[in-house]
């Protein structure tokens, strides 16, 4: 498909001038797809000796994980309500990253995030469902984006370093749920596993009709539509871009590049916490130590794949949700540790780190060398 | 026999023997993690190296019924992942903060996957010295059961900060993490340099999941880190790449983090998640304190991209 027309081939039939303005077109975007779909792919075939070498069959492997995540209606089902948290973790990685911050603490986010929005809607119980609903999402994003927001507060006002910080606060923030959950907002019902008082059912979100997966699919890839679209189309967008391309550059310019930073990764926290949020009022039904499943972690993982693209997001969320999916079935069928998905992320993203390197190095995806050979040299 | 015994000297006790226990993974990580950014680069893939270091020494000791090899083969763990993180990023325009990250999802996974034989059986545990035999308090004698790697730890902090100071290797080192461009024009190659400092900082970082694993807490379950291995690379920024820094801040930390237990022995069950979270908190203030943005980190690698 694309990657044929890109291929080294297809410039030297039209010889050294008068490329057809569409082949330049899609030569120019394709870097984009094929270099992290190849990546995918070596990482995959990397994985495959790994199995190889614990005595398992990879081809078996892919055909379970392929069963467990996309076989069958109920399987994408289930995908498509993994993927749904992801959208949004993922955001919470993919926003600050284009203005050249770091931020892998979004797993915080998301546990304040449902927190906050348990404790309002057991707060507001006996009002009108939409608006303990919107209360929630509203208390869920706050939550989150103050958390996440605070990071990039500390990374422009203080030089914190985010990565790090971030991390931190993600640890005190599970710490804090735990306290919340064990202490002032515990249910006295839940023995085993404390949790938040349950929700009453007219304030749960349902699922989408026809399907057996929740709203938050819908409300995560709006997410992915409105940061695309901020990220591409406004002017903070631009600005984030150019800040996040070079600090001084920005500066100089005179955008205001703390207000930005504190914006941008106050809203990808905020998105965080509204994962929290749907885990809470669509899942879970109340808030407890379920909520630090992991999903914020994996988020960094797909918004690496999709280069920090909200809109490839959506795709390399479904994936990886599916993947998440088939762990289960992994397990059982062919009895390989839960944590064989684990290894397979960690591989792939490796990989998609390393390719990084080949961005901007083949002649194929730039349609300005097949013209000037003689640019081909020193252009790196 | 009980803690009311000595009254609310418990707590500093505790303190103490708590701060000497938890302090030892991160003295380790921490000196190999000053070693990796004093060449320029930051490794925090530390934590996957930690707790797959773990995991290895844990399974090690479980099949040949020796601790030490279980250390010896968590250590060689560590240089394997020390020097994959240093070769990957020598290649242009990959960054070493993502593939550090990349590389605690990989190592924790790994440790998972070939860990899971090892959760139920029972390991030898690394031997302790019990410098508090004089005493007859058993709350004394606990706090002052001194684990060989401790000691081991404090030794080595000291012989890293005269050989920064003092060796043709700790001078290559420094010049290489202060600039590429000098290094090069005293013949050096930096990625070599990086490459050999990554892997000691690797299995350093192995042997102290060797002792999260046969020491304290002493068996292997995947929650056997709680981010250690994250916290130690902040604490090298505390430290100011000072390896000595390192030992002070390590037993500052260790003590942070026994607080919660301590209060706990002592009857204050009160906010016990809280005070869990002390080191994660410490840590934060600390770098909130000592970041700045307008000047650069006194002490702080030229070429450290977390300082740039």
């Amino acid at each position: 498909m694309v990657d044929t027309v890109a291929g080294s081939g297809m410039p030297a039939l039209f010889g050294a001038r008068g490329y057809p303005p569409a082949l330049e077109w899609i030569a120019r975007r394709a870097e984009a797809f094929v270099i992290p779909l190849a990546a995918l792919i070596v990482g995959m075939a990397l994985f495959s000796l790994f199995i190889l070498a614990v005595g398992k069959s990879p081809i078996l492997l892919y055909e379970t994980m392929w069963r467990g995540g996309f076989g069958s209606w109920f399987s994408v089902q289930n995908s498509l309500s993994r993927a749904a948290p992801l959208l949004l973790a993922a955001l919470c990685v993919a926003l600050p990253a284009r203005l050249g911050l770091v931020v892998i603490g979004g797993e915080g986010a998301i546990v304040l995030g449902g927190v906050g929005a348990a404790a309002i809607g057991v707060a507001l119980s006996g009002a009108p469902s939409f608006i303990v609903i919107l209360a929630m999402g509203v208390a869920g994003m706050a939550a989150g984006g103050i958390w996440i927001g605070a990071v990039g507060a500390l990374r422009h006002y203080r030089a914190v370093n985010e990565t790090i910080s971030s991390l931190l606060l993600a640890y005190i923030a599970i710490a804090l749920m735990n306290q919340l959950v064990e202490g002032p907002l515990r249910d006295p019902a839940s023995l085993n596993k404390p949790s938040t008082q349950p929700l009453a059912d007219i304030y749960r979100i349902g699922n989408i009709p026809g399907m057996d997966v929740h709203w938050g699919l819908v409300v995560g890839v709006l997410a992915c539509i409105i940061s695309w679209v901020l990220i591409e189309k406004t002017r903070w967008g631009f600005a984030a871009r150019i800040a996040g391309g070079n600090v001084r550059a920005a500066q100089v310019q005179g955008l205001a590049v703390g207000p930005l930073i504190v914006g941008f990764t106050a809203l990808a926290g905020g998105f965080a916490g509204l994962a929290g949020m749907l885990e809470v009022a669509a899942v879970q039904g109340s808030a407890n130590a379920s909520l630090a499943a992991g999903y914020g972690y994996t988020g960094i993982l797909v918004a690496f794949l999709a280069r920090h693209n909200p809109l490839a997001i959506i795709p390399v969320a479904i994936l990886l949700g599916g993947i998440d999916a088939s762990g289960g079935l992994i397990q059982r069928r062919m009895d390989l540790p839960d944590a064989t998905v684990l290894v397979l992320q960690g591989m792939i993203f490796i990989i998609i780190l390393l390719s990084e390197t080949f961005y901007g190095r083949f002649k194929a995806f730039n349609p300005d060398l097949w013209k000037r050979p003689d640019l081909v040299r020193g252009t790196a | 026999m009980d803690a009311t015994e000595i009254g609310l000297w418990g707590v500093p006790l505790a303190i103490l023997g708590g701060a000497i226990r938890v302090s030892t993974p991160f003295i380790f990580v921490s000196l190999g993690e000053a070693i990796t950014e004093r060449s320029g680069r930051i490794n925090l893939g530390l934590e996957g190296t930690l707790v797959f270091g773990a995991m290895t020494a844990y399974a090690v000791a479980v099949m040949t019924g020796s601790p030490w090899l279980g250390l010896l083969a968590a250590a060689f763990a560590g240089l394997c992942f020390g020097l994959f993180h240093g070769w990957i990023c020598k290649f242009p325009r990959v960054n070493d903060i993502a593939i550090g990250i990349a590389l605690m999802l990989f190592g924790s996974g790994l440790a998972f996957f070939f860990g899971k034989p090892f959760i139920k059986p029972k390991a030898p545990n690394l031997p302790a010295i019990p410098f508090g035999g004089w005493s007859d308090t058993p709350q004394v004698q606990a706090a002052l059961d001194v684990n060989v790697l401790f000691l081991i730890g404090a030794v080595l902090s000291v012989i890293l900060w005269w050989a920064f100071r003092n060796t043709r290797a700790g001078l290559i080192v420094r010049v290489v993490g202060d600039s590429s461009d000098a290094a090069r024009a005293m013949g050096l190659n930096p990625d070599t340099v990086r490459l050999l400092a990554t892997g000691v900082g690797g299995a350093l970082a192995g042997i102290g999941g060797a002792y999260l694993s046969l020491y304290y807490p002493g068996s292997w379950t995947e929650r056997i880190s709680s981010g250690q291995g994250l916290m130690a690379v902040a604490l090298v920024i505390f430290a100011r790449w000072n390896p000595l820094g390192c030992f002070a801040a390590a037993l500052l930390f260790g003590g942070a983090g026994a607080l919660g237990p301590a209060l706990q022995s002592v009857g204050v069950t009160q906010g016990y998640y809280l005070f869990y979270a002390a080191p994660y908190i410490l840590t934060l203030i600390i770098m909130i304190a000592t970041s700045s943005p307008t000047r650069s980190l006194a002490g702080a690698p030229g070429e450290l991209s977390i300082t740039k």
